[in-house]
């Protein structure tokens, strides 16, 4: 049920040559992407010849130590950040056109970061229905929309209310139905319980998942908690610093939904088992 | 409740009586020790000299023009404020090279120019205007220039990732953002404006409540100055508080606006 590949060793991250972008299953595929921050003085190799698909519907968990490059490469796949080489296809369309990002490409990705993020002058309604406004959707439309990712996400009776009159667990949900808004084909989300507290985050990756499994999105999950990546992924993506290349792809062989209550499991403990040991070998 | 109701009656109960209480001594004193109306005038005299002015046609006149010298210059100071805050703002090497020149202006006392700018543009009006602008130039470029380099990356990020134009990242996010920081700087900005017109009105020129001030005093008319003195204060105030309704209508959503609400942040 669950396989670990040896680190250094990519089981099933396929090559360009055998798997070109059109022929692509996969929702979301990223091509030898390699990322190189260059100073004047220090040339860093962020990312190296990164292989991934994700097919329709899937969660992929993104982990590794800080540093390892997950968020430089969640950022290259959310349009913020160009790569240095390789490409990002989401159905088969790349996203990047050198430094360029193809609009009508990155129309189809909602964004979660680290923090929410909200406009402090937008109420709720507003702020969710954001990426709608820009897009020109009209009132009405934008405040049923609204009003229904609101609900979604357990916060319907705040649809007044401004950013800062929420907790925090609450802005990150208003953050999540605003990514929400555009019904993206992807959803990114970096570390986007980071700074909650244990408590709260537990119920916010069962909400993640209730919410997932009620949009059906493919969502790209970024963090360096184990547990919780297990929790919330089908498979669960380890990530090496220095160069950042993929370790090793564990799935996650665990029905959904998931209760909370998974974790105390002995398939649940293996997989975090494996994790942990895969993680601290990196050391040597 | 109540003791947070008290608060927000304290400045509009306290404040008035305070005053109140501190005129009574003065009036009290002044009779007690026979001070001469001529150094400090007693405030019944005050108020019935006041209250001659204000039925004054001359004195309305006067007191439109320091108005109108206050508006324009606040004005002027807010549409250069703006443009220059946000060029230098948005373009880095600009900034560095122009910043020890505004450090320098920052620095000078404005005020020591005035009698160089009544040469140049007379004793009339526009002497008056360009100097309010000035003295409230610097408080808002400086403080639309914080904005702008305070826009927040996360922000940016958000508009990126969303895809958004150049005039939907204004309209939405940069605008919306220098607003706060635009407002601050109108707030110190219309201050220095009245001071500006004032100190122009008083070294050149035949009009204005300045000029009043320096003609009073020629005429060692003590409880007249007193009466101009508290009539530019009314003006002062009636500027400064129609900037801060501005504020609660612009940005009810800022800190600033929404603690004074009496809400808990």
């Amino acid at each position: 049920m669950v396989q670990t590949s040896p680190a250094g060793v990519r089981s099933d991250a396929p090559t360009p040559e055998n798997n070109p972008p059109e022929a692509a299953p996969a929702t979301f595929s990223i091509k030898s992407v390699s990322k190189v921050f260059a100073t004047k003085t220090q040339r860093t190799e962020a990312l190296q010849d990164i292989n991934l698909d994700i097919s329709e519907g899937e969660t992929v968990s993104l982990i590794g130590r800080s540093g390892c490059g997950k968020s430089t490469l969640l950022r290259i796949m959310a349009g913020l950040l160009p790569p240095t080489e390789g490409n990002v296809y989401v159905s088969g369309k790349p996203l990047w056109k050198g430094h360029a990002v193809e609009s009508g490409v990155l129309e189809q990705l909602g964004v979660v970061f680290q923090e929410p993020h909200l406009f402090p002058w937008f109420d709720i309604t507003d702020n969710i229905a954001l990426p709608l406004k820009l897009r020109g959707v009209g009132k009405a439309e934008r405040r049923r929309r609204a009003t229904e990712l609101a609900d979604l996400v357990g916060l319907g009776d705040f649809l007044k209310s401004y950013p800062r009159e929420l907790s925090g667990g609450m802005r990150q949900r208003v953050a999540i139905a605003r990514a929400l808004s555009r019904d993206p084909e992807l959803l990114l989300m970096d570390e986007p319980f980071g700074a909650l507290d244990a408590l709260t985050r537990e119920k916010m990756n069962l909400e993640l998942q209730r919410i997932t499994l009620a949009t059906e999105a493919t969502v790209v999950f970024v963090t360096h908690d184990i547990s919780e990546a297990v929790f919330i992924g089908d498979r669960v993506v380890q990530l090496t610093p220095r160069p950042g290349r993929i370790q090793s792809i564990v799935e996650v062989g665990l029905d959904r939904p998931r209760p909370l209550d998974v974790q105390a499991t002995e398939a649940f403990g293996s997989t975090v088992r494996d994790l942990r040991h895969a993680l601290e070998s990196e050391e040597s | 409740m109540s003791s947070s109701r008290l608060g927000r009656l304290l400045p509009w109960v306290g404040a008035p009586l305070l005053i109140v209480v501190l005129c009574t001594i003065w009036e009290v004193s002044v009779r007690a020790f026979d001070v001469s109306t001529l150094i400090l005038p007693p405030p019944s005299l005050i108020a019935e000299r006041l209250g001659e002015l204000v039925q004054d046609p001359e004195v309305w006149s006067h007191a439109w023009i320091t108005a109108s010298e206050i508006i324009m210059g606040f004005l002027l100071a807010v549409v250069l404020g703006v443009l220059v805050g946000v060029v230098l703002g948005k373009v880095a090497w600009l900034e560095m090279t122009v910043r020890p020149i505004i450090v320098l202006l920052q620095v000078v006392p404005k005020v020591a120019f005035v009698p160089l700018f009544v040469i140049w543009f007379g004793f009339g009006m526009s002497s008056k205007v360009i100097i309010a602008a000035m003295l409230a130039f610097f408080p808002i470029m400086l403080n639309v220039l914080l904005g702008v380099k305070s826009i927040d990356p996360g922000h940016r990020d958000v508009m990126t990732a969303l895809n958004a134009g150049k005039m939907q990242r204004f309209t939405n996010l940069d605008f919306r953002s220098v607003m706060p920081y635009l407002l601050a700087g109108m707030e110190t900005g219309i201050v220095f404006a009245v001071i500006g017109a004032i100190v122009g009105e008083y070294l050149g020129g035949n009009e204005g409540l300045g000029y009043m001030v320096v003609r009073t005093l020629n005429q060692l008319d003590a409880p007249g100055l007193f009466g101009v003195v508290v009539l530019l204060a009314v003006l002062g105030l009636v500027l400064y508080g129609a900037v801060f309704i501005l504020k609660r209508f612009l940005i009810p959503w800022h800190e600033s606006v929404y603690a004074q609400q009496g809400n808990v942040a």
